[in-house]
């Protein structure tokens, strides 16, 4: 897993959540929330279809490591397994 | 209808849900039923809180993303326009707010800077916060509008279809349904609340969610503090981790053991309304009938949303013309006329029988005259020979159908924002959680789901 394959999970999971945001130029070092519109019930949607899609784990304190495309990607990448 | 949102949401992440419903149909108030060949919607007018695509942050928009669901499957119809008609007044309002904010400047110059005023307090309000604290919507709103007929016309619609207190609400429910009427607006697919109710059941169905019709729940058993296990009708018993009820407050604390009696009684409604559908083979608009959606109206002085002292109030009411969405080109085949008047639950409800029939047959005609002061005038007997069918309820068909106290139809008069109750893992969602409207009773469902649910279960 890299970190543009992390980046591209999480525009999938952003894609099924909120179908009406167009996501063709969003920028990875830009808070998520300043280029579309998302609130706290989005996010915890992009939390639960980690867990749901790839078992990952998200605990609440941790929710500001989602706030752009590159956090989430430096912050979920370690948590998927390495493959062998 | 709330509580399938929030089984959606919690089927959809993996949960285990079961809905018991003791009706045989589905959505409650927001259900429908078949009656002599045709179907007939409960309680729906229209669905409120209508923008147009592409509008983003409204609680519809909301909806849909939280359910997972297309725009398109509700095939949502915009209402062409509606009334706020009072004796010497009328503010016509459509689903661009412009109409209403230009009508009540025109004919209240004085009230303008204030009734701006307003307008600007109701868009900056934090009208879904779960801790909000409740505040008087008259005496907020009196700060701004000081001309009574104006107030009174602003609130008519607020009220009639959301409010479960007497002559004032709170302010929070006041915003929702300001902003659900006039900043957003009216639609109605065209074959009624079925087609929203199917999309649910669907999404429900396949997100791995399990429904029980006819099995109600008789009893919520607690044990230290928690909500243990539920007895059903049939005797049944089944436990869950966390129970999320949508029968309403009274109702809910009425099946708790130990009882929760006095709870109930404190916070119990009792407004409640009558209504007639009349159903045409012409429609409306073939006697003049076909601009308005929805009128509301008033005949009184002042316009009260009290308990009525009699069996229907006659002063105020309700018109829905169900024909007059903008189908775009289709259209109901036969035209539906349906009034909605304030009534008393217990004046109804002990009536024998025979009487009750009776009551009901000589209410009918009574209210569909009044209703006829606010509409273009049709002679009776053209009415009536045009007339293919009717129904009416009346509080006690909404008590027997949906259980609530009273046949109270918004429900309790304090609403419980957080949903909780005095058992840690039961909690409230639907009317009496406070969001109002047919969306409001789905985003209430999915507020409870995440907020008591899905939430909890991040929290590391």
């Amino acid at each position: 897993m890299t970190k543009e394959d992390c980046q591209k999970l999480v525009i999938d999971i952003i894609a099924d959540i909120a179908p009406d945001e167009d996501l063709s130029a969003i920028k990875p070092e830009i808070r998520l929330r300043d280029q579309l519109q998302l609130d706290s019930m989005d996010f915890l949607d992009i939390v639960m279809e980690l867990r749901k899609r790839h078992g990952i784990e998200v605990p609440e304190a941790d929710y500001s490591h989602l706030a752009s495309l590159e956090s989430c990607a430096e912050y979920l990448t370690p948590k998927f397994p390495t493959k062998a | 209808m709330s509580g399938l949102a929030a089984g959606i949401r919690l089927a959809h992440f993996g949960k285990k849900v079961c809905i018991f419903e003791r009706h045989n149909a589905t959505g409650g108030l927001n259900g429908f039923y078949s009656f002599a060949g045709r179907k007939y919607d409960v309680g729906l007018h229209a669905l409120t809180n209508y923008v147009s695509p592409g509008v983003k942050g409204t609680p519809l928009g909301k909806l849909l993303r939280q359910l997972r669901i297309d725009r398109d499957e509700f095939a949502l119809c915009p209402q062409k326009q509606s009334r706020i008609a009072f004796r010497d007044c009328a503010l016509k309002f459509t689903n661009e707010f412009a109409v209403l904010d230009a009508e009540v400047v025109e004919k209240f110059p004085a009230q303008a800077a204030g009734w701006r005023a307003l307008v600007q307090l109701v868009r900056t309000y934090d009208d879904v916060a779960l801790d909000a604290q409740p505040r008087s919507a008259r005496e907020v709103v009196s700060r701004h509008l000081t001309d009574p007929l104006l107030t009174d016309m602003i609130f008519c619609p607020v009220m009639y279809y959301g409010s479960a207190q007497e002559r004032d609400m709170d302010f929070g429910q006041f915003v929702i349904m300001f902003k659900a009427l006039y900043l957003e607006g009216f639609a109605r697919p065209l074959d009624g609340v079925r087609v929203i109710l199917r999309v649910l059941l669907e999404k429900f169905r396949q997100a791995g969610g399990e429904r029980r019709m006819q099995c109600g729940v008789a009893q919520i058993k607690e044990v230290q503090g928690r909500a243990a296990q539920l007895v059903l009708d049939n005797g049944e018993e089944i436990t869950a981790h966390q129970v999320i009820s949508s029968v309403g407050f009274a109702e809910t604390m009425n099946l708790c053991v130990p009882p929760q009696t006095q709870a109930a009684a404190a916070n119990t409604g009792n407004l409640s309304f009558v209504e007639t559908i009349s159903v045409f083979r012409r429609q409306p608009a073939e006697w003049g009938w076909g601009d308005d959606t929805i009128i509301f109206f008033n005949d009184a002085e002042r316009f009260e949303y009290v308990h009525a002292r009699e069996q229907v109030d006659l002063r105020s009411g309700v018109i829905c013309f169900p024909n007059n969405f903008d189908y775009a080109g289709r259209n109901l085949s036969e035209g539906i006329f349906r009034v909605t008047c304030l009534a008393n639950y217990a004046r109804w409800a002990q009536l024998p029988e025979e009487i009750y029939q009776a009551d009901k047959q000589r209410w009918f005609p009574e209210v569909v005259r009044s209703a006829q002061r606010f509409l273009p005038v049709v002679a009776p007997e053209v009415l009536a020979a045009a007339q293919l069918a009717t129904d009416m309820f009346t509080p006690r068909t909404i008590k027997k159908f949906t259980g609530h106290l009273n046949g109270a139809i918004y429900g309790s008069p304090r609403k419980i924002r957080d949903g909780r109750t005095h058992l840690a893992n039961l909690y409230l969602c639907g009317t009496d959680q406070g969001f109002l409207g047919i969306v409001g009773a789905m985003l209430s469902g999915i507020s409870m789901a995440n907020y008591h649910v899905l939430q909890g279960s991040t929290r590391g």
